[in-house]
């Protein structure tokens, strides 16, 4: 394994956060694709990647089912280190810094940032209540147990959630672009010290404490 | 069931215009049912099926004439029977022939995420493409009236296609056709409106103060109208909507957001790509390194 | 029907009474929504059950079954007293003048002549009085005493507004609505139809009820006129043909009747049915019967058909006693009638009380059937659970099932209300070895004459000597039966004003019944269809909708008896000189040489109206009976009986004369009039009809039927359902006194409870067309419920008014 052969190196991701992100990313692309699919005319042609319209009216809910799943089994075990902090509040006011990179002038970072945290909540209301929403609207088995009102009004929370899960993504994304060495973690599960004290200091510092880590 | 392609003036989930060379543009259509004439004799059900090969299950009686007891994808027309004690006091047994309308601004067609799986022809008729259909059921959402269904077996929606088989030939709609007492008449809608005209008359010399037309214009008007006894109170008739229109959350849902949420997750992805292009990638600078190696050390050697 | 179905149109004022039009004949009901639409006409359903037509009604009153003579009864009175009625009409058309004879009388409920032990009357005194010339006696004036315009007015005078009332249940106010609109006809150019169905002839006086209707539409002079008349509505397609073919057990076709027992000679035969005119110079058109008669008989055995055998009257049976349907299975279950061929009949779903047809057919020795659906009398035998829980083990009865064409199979004529004979061609080829009904009687025909021509037998020679003309082996065709019916001419027939002229030569197809002789020259299977195919060809096949006055007279749409007339007793639209009562409808008019017009003129063609000849040519009295003479068996004129199974028991005209409770002329068998129910133990009234879904017993067998009616069941009032505890959809069990049937209940404010006599009574209603076998569920027979008892006349189960009691499942 990576970790052990570059014992400088300092684990982030352990294998199963890894194995399940991943799964995740796969699902939510799928998902993301047919849910846009069918969300917009023009882009109807992504209904290809799922077999076509029928298929994607099929497959959409449950691979939504397997991402839903999937979050919750790789989120649940972090809630209480995503709780937000006194320091992660200075953090969002702040927040103009994170963006010009200029990260010496926030509060020291534990594991996840405060955008992070921000980013998890967002996320797990998003897959909750898509999860909702998607039964309610999942004519195939479910929405004939439900009056057309609550069908119409499940389909348009189900559209609006997608939409802020879909941007929030697009942040998630960017932000991992954009900070080096963040999507190389999340491949090999390790970052550099020196990415640990720039981004994270405060968790860095936390791993190389005796004792703590790995 | 398709007419000439070109006949289509709007088509589902398609944002540009369809072929739209020919003229001039046929008279719209209407079909006009008589509930004054109709006797709920059911053959328009019948002659439904018999056009259609369509059979639906041999069901029960839930204590009505109502058989079937509802629409199913095997059946697009139903009678619907309801008995209204009159504020004189006299018996009416109301008895509407419930179906697609064939509204000239059809929430179905709005609805539907697959291109021209409904379409909507010149002469007025919505029509479901069950080729193209992907049976998500959105059409049952945007439909006003309840009427589309999708079938358990292959998972397409389906409604009554105002027979436009038989219109396209110059045919009229098979119940038209079978309709014993003339309750259910086809033709053009300017001639149906006019045809309806007469029936008031002579409902209102009957005492029915109150008759009327039922082509609500929330949706536009529709191609299947009424002639109602009770024009003011259209929910007597076994709950007919009294003001149809699309939804509001089903004109969000498919109105504005469309554009504008689409629009967002462009911006987004592109103010990413532009906060990158400006801010530069975040990236480990060596004296950080340093920094790492020397806490790393003292932590080290205070161990 | 005296009209047609389209002619309804021309109504303006329609009573549905006794009958659902829209229900069960919602083709024809097309033309009282035209009335409706185009002529502004008023629509009045007179119901126990707010039905299919009450919903597109103008007015609806409710009635408890079987009391329809009180209701019309009631209407007359209001016509006679407040003179509503066109009395020109009335005085010239009708007996209204006429006086009956002194010993007729009306007392207790019964009249003149009624012997309790055989519950019928020597109807002696039921006539006119004779005056010295042998005709009639009239009083023009009206004032005799004993005229029938008097004896009626004092006979309806019991039937108030009051009366109506407490006895139909209908509501005074709505009653008075009915004879309002009603009296509103009693013009010249305004007319009423009455349409009418087994809502009226399923009653044991259900033959009065239709008569009490007839008498409303003379007082009003409605008969004969456009938009006007009697209109039986026929539940087959062809069962109008079926009467006029005479398949009565009493009957010959073309209402010809078969001889009784004491008939032995033919010549008093006919002298009986040659009825001499009452009045002068009136046609008595009966008086032709024995050309009729003598055609008919040399259609059936030709050559054989004699001068010296009578023309075959030797051959015919001579009735020893009634063999109508119940007479029938009443002797099945006495082991009197071993065999049964059933030809398209369900009678074990249509005939009453199931349990005595499966006790009936079960002494058979055996059953044949011939019919193209799998019908629930060729199972009668078989366990199909609780819906019919015999045991097969014990009944031997051998059922031979010979399964036939249905309608769309073969070409043939169908008959319709409106007496029209309408040719059709096959559609389709018969499914497996069905046969039709011709092939198999004829192949039964012959082997039966091949065993009688080896075996001898008692009395072979009408089988043997049998006409049997036809080609291909021996099989008759549509064509050839048709022709046959219509009829031909066997010698060259010289006019009888100038012998030298020959009218129609040996061969030829006649024109009509004016050609038919007595002298065996002619054959015509059934005269009332003379000219149906004559030597124009099939008449019946025409397909010309032309209406050149536009009052719905289409004379060359098919052909319609008798003689391609389309309303019968038109010569009464005319006033008495023979001007049209209402131009804009005209029928037909003296020309001053000839009648003529939009229809074929019902009466001599060339009589002057100054001659006086009576516009009902069939009656020797010239004119419309309001009183009945000797035709009805319960009285000349109709009196409201009680249904057999009373709710009330007593009648509220009589109610001190037990005699009068029910039909003192109905005949009742022993063990059937233990079977009824009485009202402690049966306190509903229960009433069987059709539903538009279903066809008899027939579309059950049909998936588009089954799917939209496909479970049996029960119709009870909203009130009752609270009685009882029953909600819209819950299982009910219904009861008679006969057995029970299980059905899902149709909880509705379409059914009210009636206050009859101060008290409360329930309607219950019970729709057939379920059975055992065929698409739909497994239901009940609804006969299950119903008593063995029919109309006095005609024998007419009491199918609409019997008692049941409903509970909860």
């Amino acid at each position: 394994m990576a970790e052990r052969n570059h014992p400088a190196l300092i684990l982030r991701h352990p294998t199963r956060d890894r194995v399940l992100h991943w799964l995740l990313v796969i699902a939510f692309l799928f998902v993301a694709a047919s849910g846009l699919a069918l969300f917009h005319p023009s882009l109807f042609w992504l209904t290809n990647l799922t077999g076509g319209g029928p298929w994607t009216t099929i497959l959409h809910p449950f691979i939504g089912l397997v991402m839903v799943v999937t979050f919750i089994w790789f989120a649940a075990p972090k809630w209480r280190v995503n709780q937000l902090t006194a320091s992660d509040y200075a953090w969002l006011k702040g927040f103009r810094y994170v963006l010009s990179g200029e990260e010496e002038k926030l509060p020291e970072v534990g594991e996840y940032n405060a955008g992070q945290k921000v980013l998890y909540f967002t996320l797990m209301a998003c897959v909750l209540l898509l999860a909702v929403t998607g039964f309610v609207i999942w004519r195939r088995y479910f929405a004939g147990n439900f009056s057309v009102r609550v069908v119409r009004l499940g389909a348009l929370v189900h559209a609006f959630v997608a939409f802020v899960l879909l941007v929030s993504i697009v942040v998630h994304i960017s932000a991992a672009v954009w900070e080096k060495g963040s999507i190389t973690s999340m491949v090999r599960g390790t970052v550099t010290p020196g990415w640990a004290y720039k981004h994270r200091r405060a968790w860095f510092r936390d791993m190389i404490r005796p004792g703590a880590g790995h | 069931m398709a007419l000439q392609s070109l006949d289509i003036v709007r088509r589902s989930a398609t944002k540009t215009p369809p072929p739209s060379v020919r003229g001039p543009v046929p008279a719209e259509v209407a079909k006009l049912i008589d509930t004054s004439k109709c006797i709920g004799c059911k053959a328009c059900q019948t002659a439904c099926m018999e056009w259609n090969d369509l059979r639906d299950e041999v069901g029960t009686c839930d204590g009505t004439y109502n058989n079937p007891t509802d629409l199913t994808a095997q059946s697009w027309t139903v009678m619907r029977f309801a008995e209204y004690e009159n504020p004189n006091g006299n018996l009416e047994w109301l008895i509407r022939k419930d179906g697609c309308m064939h509204c000239a601004d059809p929430g179905c067609l709005k609805a539907c995420p697959a291109p021209g799986a409904i379409v909507q022809y010149a002469n007025g008729i919505v029509d479901f493409h069950e080729e193209n259909c992907i049976g998500c059921g959105y059409c049952i959402a945007g439909c006003p009236f309840d009427v589309p269904r999708i079938s358990k077996h292959d998972h397409k929606a389906y409604k009554c296609t105002l027979c436009s088989d038989r219109v396209a030939v110059g045919l009229e709609p098979a119940c038209v056709k079978t309709c014993p007492t003339g309750a259910i008449t086809f033709g053009t809608k300017e001639r149906m409106k006019q045809d309806a005209e007469e029936r008031i008359v002579d409902l209102k010399s009957r005492g029915f103060e109150h008759a009327g037309l039922y082509d609500p214009s929330g949706v536009g008007g529709t191609h299947v109208m009424y002639v109602l006894h009770h024009a003011d109170k259209p929910e007597l008739y076994s709950g007919l909507a009294p003001q149809p229109h699309i939804s509001r959350a089903v004109r969000l849902w498919k109105g504005v957001t469309k554009p504008l949420a689409l629009g967002a997750i462009g911006l987004a992805v592109l103010a990413g790509f532009f906060n990158y292009i400006i801010s530069g990638p975040k990236e480990v600078e060596p004296e950080d390194d340093e920094a790492a190696r020397k806490e790393q050390e003292k932590a080290h050697g205070r161990a | 029907m005296t009209n047609h179905w389209v002619d309804i149109k021309n109504a303006d004022v329609i009573l549905i009474m006794g009958g659902n039009a829209a229900e069960a004949h919602p083709c024809g009901f097309k033309w009282v929504t035209e009335a409706k639409a185009h002529r502004q006409a008023r629509l009045i359903v007179v119901d126990p059950r707010f039905t299919r037509s009450a919903s597109v009604a103008d007015l609806y009153v409710p009635i408890r079954p079987g009391t329809d003579i009180a209701f019309l009864g009631g209407v007359i009175n209001y016509l006679l007293t407040n003179d509503a009625i066109q009395r020109e009409y009335v005085t010239n058309y009708t007996d209204f003048t006429f006086i009956v004879r002194e010993d007729f009388s009306f007392k207790d409920g019964v009249y003149s002549g009624y012997n309790p032990d055989k519950r019928a009357y020597d109807k002696t005194t039921w006539d006119y009085e004779r005056g010295k010339d042998g005709y009639v006696v009239t009083d023009p004036t009206l004032q005799h005493p004993r005229c029938v315009y008097n004896l009626m007015k004092q006979h309806y005078s019991r039937y108030t507004p009051e009366l109506v009332e407490r006895t139909c249940g209908s509501p005074q106010e709505k009653f008075l609505e009915v004879c309002k609109l009603l009296a509103s006809t009693a013009n010249a150019t305004r007319a009423a139809t009455i349409m009418y169905a087994l809502g009226w002839t399923q009653h044991s006086i259900g033959s009065q009820m239709i008569r009490t209707g007839a008498m409303v539409q003379l007082l009003l002079g409605n008969i004969g006129v456009a938009g006007g008349g009697m209109n039986a509505l026929r539940g087959h397609s062809n069962i109008q043909g079926l009467t006029d073919l005479g398949l009565m057990a009493d009957l010959l076709p073309g209402y010809l009747t078969l001889p009784k027992e004491a008939e032995q000679t033919y010549d008093g035969y006919i002298a009986a049915r040659t009825q001499k005119p009452l009045r002068p110079n009136q046609l008595s058109y009966w008086q032709n019967y024995s050309k009729f008669f003598v055609s008919l008989m040399k259609a059936w055995w030709g050559d054989a058909a004699t001068a010296d055998n009578h023309w075959g009257y030797d051959y015919l049976p001579k009735l020893d006693k009634p063999y109508d349907m119940l007479a029938a299975y009443e002797l099945m279950n006495n082991g009197k009638m071993n065999g049964y061929v059933c030809q398209g009949f369900n009678p074990f779903g249509s005939a009453p009380n199931k349990a005595k047809m499966t006790a009936a057919f079960s002494k058979l020795k055996f059953m044949i059937i011939m019919d193209p659906l799998k019908t629930e009398t060729s199972e009668f035998w078989k366990n199909h659970g609780e819906f019919n829980d015999v045991d097969p083990e014990k009944i031997d009865t051998e059922v031979i099932r010979m399964p036939t064409t249905c309608f769309a199979e073969e070409d043939g004529s169908l008959v319709s209300s409106g007496r029209w004979l309408q040719w059709h061609w096959k559609g389709a080829d018969p499914p497996g070895a069905a046969r039709n009904d011709i092939e198999i009687m004829s192949d039964i025909f012959l082997r039966l004459r091949s065993l009688y021509q080896k075996e001898g037998g008692a009395y072979p020679e009408p089988i043997i000597k049998l006409a049997w003309p036809y080609g291909h082996s021996g099989e008759a065709n549509p064509e050839e039966l048709a022709r046959e019916y219509s009829g031909r001419a066997l010698a060259d027939l010289a006019d009888p004003k100038d012998p030298t002229k020959i009218l129609r030569k040996a061969g030829e197809q006649l024109s009509g019944f004016g050609e038919l002789r007595d002298d065996g020259t002619t054959l015509s299977g059934c005269w009332i269809y003379c000219g149906a195919w004559s030597e124009a060809g099939n008449l019946m096949a025409r397909r010309d909708n032309s209406d050149p006055t536009g009052i719905g007279q289409t004379l060359k749409w098919a052909w319609a008896w008798p003689a391609n007339r389309r309303v019968l007793y038109n010569r009464a639209s005319c006033d008495p000189s023979g001007k049209p009562y209402n131009p804009a409808l005209s029928l037909i008019a003296w020309n001053g040489k000839s009648w003529g017009g939009a229809d074929v003129p019902d009466y001599k063609i060339d009589e002057a109206p100054s001659e006086n000849m009576g516009p009902f040519i069939m009656n020797p009295e010239g004119v419309a009976r309001f009183f009945a003479r000797g035709g009805m068996a319960e009285g000349p004129f109709p009196e409201h009986y009680e249904p057999f199974e009373t709710p009330l028991g007593y009648n509220p005209l009589h109610p001190q004369d037990l005699r009068a409770v029910q039909n003192p002329a109905a005949r009742i068998y022993p063990g059937d009039r233990e079977a009824l129910g009485k009202a402690d133990a049966f306190p509903c009234v229960a009433t069987t009809y059709r539903l538009t879904e279903h066809f008899h017993f027939w579309t059950k067998h049909v998936r588009l039927n089954a799917i939209i009616q496909p479970e049996q069941f029960v119709e009870i009032g909203e009130v009752h359902a609270k009685q009882l505890g029953v909600k819209a959809g819950d299982r009910v069990k219904v009861s008679s006194n006969r057995g029970f049937i299980k059905a899902v209940a149709v909880v509705t404010k379409r059914i009210k409870p009636l206050t009859i006599e101060g008290k409360p009574v329930h309607t219950v209603g019970v729709p057939i067309h379920w059975g055992f076998i065929g698409e739909t569920k497994k239901g009940y027979l609804a006969n299950t419920l119903t008593p063995v008892v029919g109309d006095a006349n005609t024998n007419t189960p009491e199918f609409k008014a019997f008692l049941v009691k409903v509970e909860r499942v």
